[in-house]
């Protein structure tokens, strides 16, 4: 994450040409395309890294897709288009979601986050893939009324858990690192997993099972079956392990499952959608509210093909159609990078 | 071609048909399994082509890998007889193969 250049976060009012909502492949080729064009973007990712996809469900997977690198994984491929991109100097947002987008009465569009940075934009990129990343939610019955009072996907204050009787579910980084975090706090801890190995850093584990094993804390085998409670207030929940169900007094759970995609708020902005995808044309990759682009894995047109390069070659082309509403005067002369010398100045190779 | 049974949380079933070489997940994706999601498109990066073998294909089908034992973790209700369909690989010897959907993939 220190390694990518021009990242903020917070607070603040953003005066911007072109905001692109996704730092997956596709958005960040879209901040080249854009700013070969003199547009420089702002790019905005619920991750806390940029990759999208690449860098959360497959970094070490190869690909073997992308013309002219007969195999790259996903880390790679993310690594190289941040160096391709960097001429341009784009702003990354990471950790923050758009929840609203509107127009305002100019034509420019506002866009405000989760964290309460706002945008006001000539032109929007959707490149958000599946959607944003969010945490899984255990498919218990009536779990959603629990959550926010008692079930909880991340950790916002930890004063929030104190005295409290937790229950942390799963083997990875974020179940043993709350754990060891959340121990000191609680009234009780309970750490369940469904077998007795994790995925975490080892000295993560090694620190569980001491306090395990001086009982500051329980380490359960097994997994959640049902919830117990009311008005959204847990008191207890059954699990099942290998002697049978039983039952445990807890008042908070924090399920570490990882990250699954929903359109989430995306589909309360008033764009026509078709299951879940976003219609555009195939000259300018337009959505039905003209100045949003939607490109890559999120838009859909006759004959779409999910792939990365797919969405490079509809970065290029909303490109184009961007420049005629960031600057509405000038006239757009096609060049190519081998040969123009403007284009190589704004790379820097010249 | 090898002939596959996916049965669904009600009890209905349904075969089909799998080339060798494709993943059972391809197999049922292609022919429309409801319950098979594979929102990953078989990477094992996702768990939800979660299936259970039945007990008597169970040594035929084979254990899950190290990384298919972790991407289990992400799954709900994990018995056992679990596997991720997008990891077993459609052969000759699996002719008749019979697998239940889980009731929720997450």
């Amino acid at each position: 994450m220190n390694d990518v250049f021009g990242a903020i976060n917070g607070n603040e009012r953003i005066e911007a040409d072109a905001v692109i909502i996704g730092a997956g492949p596709v958005g960040l080729f879209a901040v080249f395309e854009l700013g070969l064009l003199d547009i420089r973007a702002h790019v905005i990712d619920i991750l806390d890294r940029p990759g999208g996809q690449c860098a959360e469900l497959y970094p070490e997977k190869p690909i073997y897709d992308i013309p002219a690198l007969p195999v790259v994984s996903g880390q790679e491929l993310t690594d190289r288009l941040l160096e391709q991109i960097r001429p341009f100097d784009p702003t990354f947002h990471f950790s923050e979601r758009i929840d609203e987008l509107r127009r305002e009465p100019d034509g420019r569009f506002v866009l405000k986050t989760d964290v309460g940075t706002e945008f006001r934009t000539k032109v929007v990129v959707i490149a958000a893939g599946g959607g944003s990343f969010t945490p899984k939610r255990p498919p218990l019955e009536g779990i959603e009324a629990y959550e926010e009072k008692s079930v909880f996907y991340s950790v916002r204050r930890m004063e929030d858990f104190r005295g409290r009787d937790i229950l942390i579910i799963g083997g990875g980084d974020s179940a043993l690192d709350w754990t060891l975090n959340l121990q000191p706090v609680a009234k009780s801890l309970t750490l369940l997993h469904r077998r007795d190995e994790f995925r975490g850093a080892p000295h993560s584990v090694a620190k569980m099972r001491e306090l395990a094993a001086n009982g500051q804390m329980q380490l359960r085998i097994g997994q959640v079956t049902a919830l117990h409670g009311s008005d959204g207030r847990l008191e207890a929940i059954t699990i099942k392990t290998k002697d049978g169900e039983e039952r445990l007094h807890i008042d908070a759970m924090l399920p570490f499952f990882g990250l699954t995609m929903k359109l989430g708020p995306i589909a309360s902005w008033g764009l026509n959608l078709e299951e879940n995808l976003i219609p555009v044309d195939t000259a300018k990759f337009e959505t039905n509210e003209p100045g949003i682009f939607a490109i890559g894995d999120i838009n859909t047109y006759p004959g779409k093909l999910k792939l990365i390069l797919s969405g490079f070659h509809e970065a290029a082309l909303m490109a184009q159609a961007a420049h005629h509403i960031v600057y509405p005067d000038k006239k757009l002369l096609f060049q190519y990078t081998t040969s123009s010398s403007s284009l190589q100045k704004k790379l820097g190779v010249k | 071609m090898a002939k596959i049974t996916f049965i669904q949380p009600d009890g209905s079933s349904q075969v089909v048909e799998a080339t060798p070489g494709n993943t059972v997940m391809e197999a049922a994706k292609m022919n429309g399994v409801p319950g098979i999601e594979a929102e990953c498109g078989g990477a094992c990066a996702c768990a939800t082509c979660h299936v259970y073998v039945t007990d008597e294909w169970r040594e035929k089908v084979g254990p899950p890998s190290e990384m298919e034992e972790d991407m289990l973790d992400f799954a709900f209700d994990v018995r056992e007889s679990s596997r991720l369909s997008c990891q077993i690989k459609v052969t000759d010897e699996l002719d008749g193969l019979v697998l239940s959907v889980p009731e929720k993939q997450f």
